[in-house]
């Protein structure tokens, strides 16, 4: 089946209310979508939903020969799949393009930055080394397939746990983990991919795109960092041109939304960790919520309902020093993170102030009304320069 | 008459789920002469199979007198009944016929001779991309489906490109039979909180356009949460929305 086509009029509204600063779902222009990261009962396996786009991740090892030229290294591999389950238009067995860009983003994000120990999962030099596979599936989707599919599938190698081994002159002999208990893989970082979609030319950005902003969106910018803000890689598709000032200020953004993620996985992984030691019951049977219709639960669409004008003249009235606001991850049920709750934004860049929930939340607006970071060409906020190992990472 | 009938009656208003089976026994009703040969007719999701009428649809089972049993369920993917009125976006023009998107398994075709005052001369200005507000005149499992923009008197009728702009979004099959039932209650309660212009197409299609942008989507959102919400929710919110827009 074919994919739905956007009209004129979507697209005419879309561009419409970018450029009014709103988005469809009433987030701000640089918020994300709600994370929720799962783990399965099976060590490296890993849900990760981001609003209505949903990702699995499995990892797998077996015991392959090296190759030649590098006889003590372990072996990485990613596969990315996109099923008709996904959404009608993917077809199962071809080769789209979207499907190529997606397979070699993960790979450049995961394998090219080194964030997993190779010499670590060698066996025996030359003959024996573990090869790692990573199957990413798209279950649903509904844009931003990327930073979902790399938070999948870095959080699934960190939850996976290899069996032990133990080698005798040329014997191997491979422990179940009833013998001996496995070991989990040597994560050095966690990089993680944060989308920029660019529209009129540059001119209007948003980070974490749904789908319908994916057809109209004119490029993409596609930054990958870890925590310790080195950036990965960076990829910008779709043929505009970017100024220096615009990518630089990309990866300040991505720098605090992958501190925020990087927290709500360790959040997620310590919390799985606790309840597997604890031996409560995990999975993700356990993070379904009991009792309630699931089917056709849609998450609560932020509404603005309060007139807009009006209190934003009085927050900024009122504002004062902002402090550091950084939202700590909710733990749902067992197995899970969570960040924000659907209704109002809990990141910490916060712009606009036409958005508004209940007058109630005045005090947590005004401690964030300082942090306003506007996007557009004509810019006098100051550019800081990330720091430089990072950038000669980048690749 | 009441055999076939006393069979569905338990169950009126109930949940069911697809393998239920109502069973009646032929002979016995064809045996009674004191009473007419008695039809009823099974809408979408039932199905009759010799003795037994099957379910093959989950939702509820509704009745409307004298004879009319169906299932109102809650799906997403629209299959083309002929009749009903959906709204399409145009994907090709080839020819003389419009190739037109409903959201079913396959595209539907709407001649440019379909509309209303159209001529061989005359054609009609319908650009790839447009929306248009359709009627389905053929629609079967072999063929391909025909969409035409107007009625049997060749009126428009409401029928025809629209769209200029406005908001376009998809919701499930089931909310749109509710906003389109006569005694619906959402778009009474909605239209309280401010005008709106609104089409509704029985594929799951809804445009909206309000007086800006933002309530534009303000409509858009509730229209969209009021899919599992029950009338107090409803009101309640649609309240809070009054509340603080105006």
């Amino acid at each position: 089946m074919r994919e739905t086509p956007l009209s004129n009029c979507e697209r005419d509204f879309l561009l419409k209310s970018i450029e009014a600063k709103k988005r469809l779902d009433g987030r701000q222009t640089y918020d994300y979508r709600n994370i929720k990261i799962t783990f399965g009962t099976d060590y490296g396996c890993c849900t990760v939903c981001l609003g209505k786009t949903r990702v699995l991740a499995q990892v797998s090892c077996e015991l392959v020969p090296p190759k030649d030229a590098r006889p003590t290294e372990g072996l990485m591999f990613f596969n990315l799949e996109l099923s008709p389950m996904a959404s009608p238009g993917f077809q199962s067995n071809r080769q789209s393009e979207l499907l190529v860009t997606l397979n070699r983003q993960l790979e450049r994000c995961l394998r090219n930055s080194r964030c997993i120990d190779t010499e670590s999962l060698c066996v025996i030099s030359g003959e024996k080394v573990w090869q790692i596979r990573v199957d990413v599936h798209v279950l649903n989707h509904d844009g931003n397939l990327m930073d979902a599919a790399s938070v999948a599938a870095i959080s699934a190698l960190s939850h996976f746990k290899r069996p032990e081994v133990a080698i005798q002159g040329r014997d191997v002999t491979v422990f179940s983990p009833e013998e001996r208990d496995p070991v989990p893989l040597s994560v050095y970082h966690m990089p993680i991919c944060v989308s920029f979609a660019f529209f009129q030319q540059g001119t209007y950005l948003l980070v974490d795109p749904c789908e319908k902003e994916e057809q109209v969106m004119d490029g993409l910018l596609v930054i990958a960092m870890n925590k310790h803000r080195e950036i990965c890689f960076i990829q910008s598709s779709g043929g505009i041109m970017l100024l220096k000032d615009q990518v630089l200020r990309c990866s300040k953004i991505a720098s605090v939304k992958v501190s925020e993620i990087t927290e709500l996985i360790s959040k997620a992984l310590e919390n799985d960790k606790r309840v597997r030691k604890e031996g409560g019951k995990f999975g993700f049977a356990e993070s379904v919520a009991k009792e309630r219709i699931t089917v056709l639960t849609r998450e609560e669409a932020p509404l603005e309902m309060t007139d807009v004008q009006a209190t934003a003249d009085e927050i900024i009235s009122k504002a004062d020093a902002p402090p550091e606001v950084v939202p700590s991850p909710v733990i749902v049920a067992t197995g899970t993170g969570q960040v924000g709750e659907g209704l109002q934004s809990t990141w910490g860049l916060e712009d606009d102030d036409d958005e508004e929930e209940e007058m109630s939340d005045l005090t947590e607006r005004e401690k964030k009304k300082d942090e306003v970071m506007v996007i557009s060409d004509s810019e006098e906020e100051e550019v800081v320069i990330l720091n430089q190992a990072g950038q000669s990472k980048c690749s | 008459m009441d055999i076939i009938h006393s069979c569905f009656k338990a169950q009126i208003g109930e949940v069911v789920l697809p393998g239920d089976v109502f069973r009646f026994n032929v002979s016995s009703v064809e045996d009674d002469s004191s009473v007419k040969a008695e039809k009823i007719i099974c809408g979408p999701g039932l199905r009759r199979n010799g003795d037994e009428i099957q379910v093959y649809k989950s939702g509820i089972l509704r009745h409307k007198q004298p004879n009319l049993y169906w299932i109102d369920s809650q799906q997403k993917r629209y299959v083309p009944v002929k009749g009903e009125s959906v709204i399409g976006i145009v994907t090709a023009k080839t020819g003389d016929i419009f190739k037109v998107d409903v959201g079913s398994s396959e595209q539907a075709s709407l001649s440019y001779l379909a509309f209303e005052g159209a001529t061989k001369r005359n054609r009609p200005n319908v650009q790839v991309g447009d929306l248009v507000y359709a009627q389905f005149i053929i629609a079967n499992k072999d063929m391909e489906p025909e969409l035409v923009c107007i009625d049997s008197c060749g009126r428009a009728n409401g029928m025809g490109v629209f769209g200029a702009d406005g908001l376009l979004f998809k919701v499930s099959l089931g909310l749109v039979r509710r906003l389109l039932s006569p005694q619906s209650e959402i778009v009474k309660d909605l239209e309280k909180i401010f005008p709106f212009e609104m089409v509704v197409g029985l594929n799951g299609r809804v445009w909206i356009k309000a007086k800006t942008i933002q309530q534009t989507l303000i409509v858009a959102n509730l229209l969209e949460s009021c899919e599992n919400m029950t009338a107090q929710q409803r009101q309640a919110l649609f309240k809070r929305v009054a509340d603080g827009a105006l």
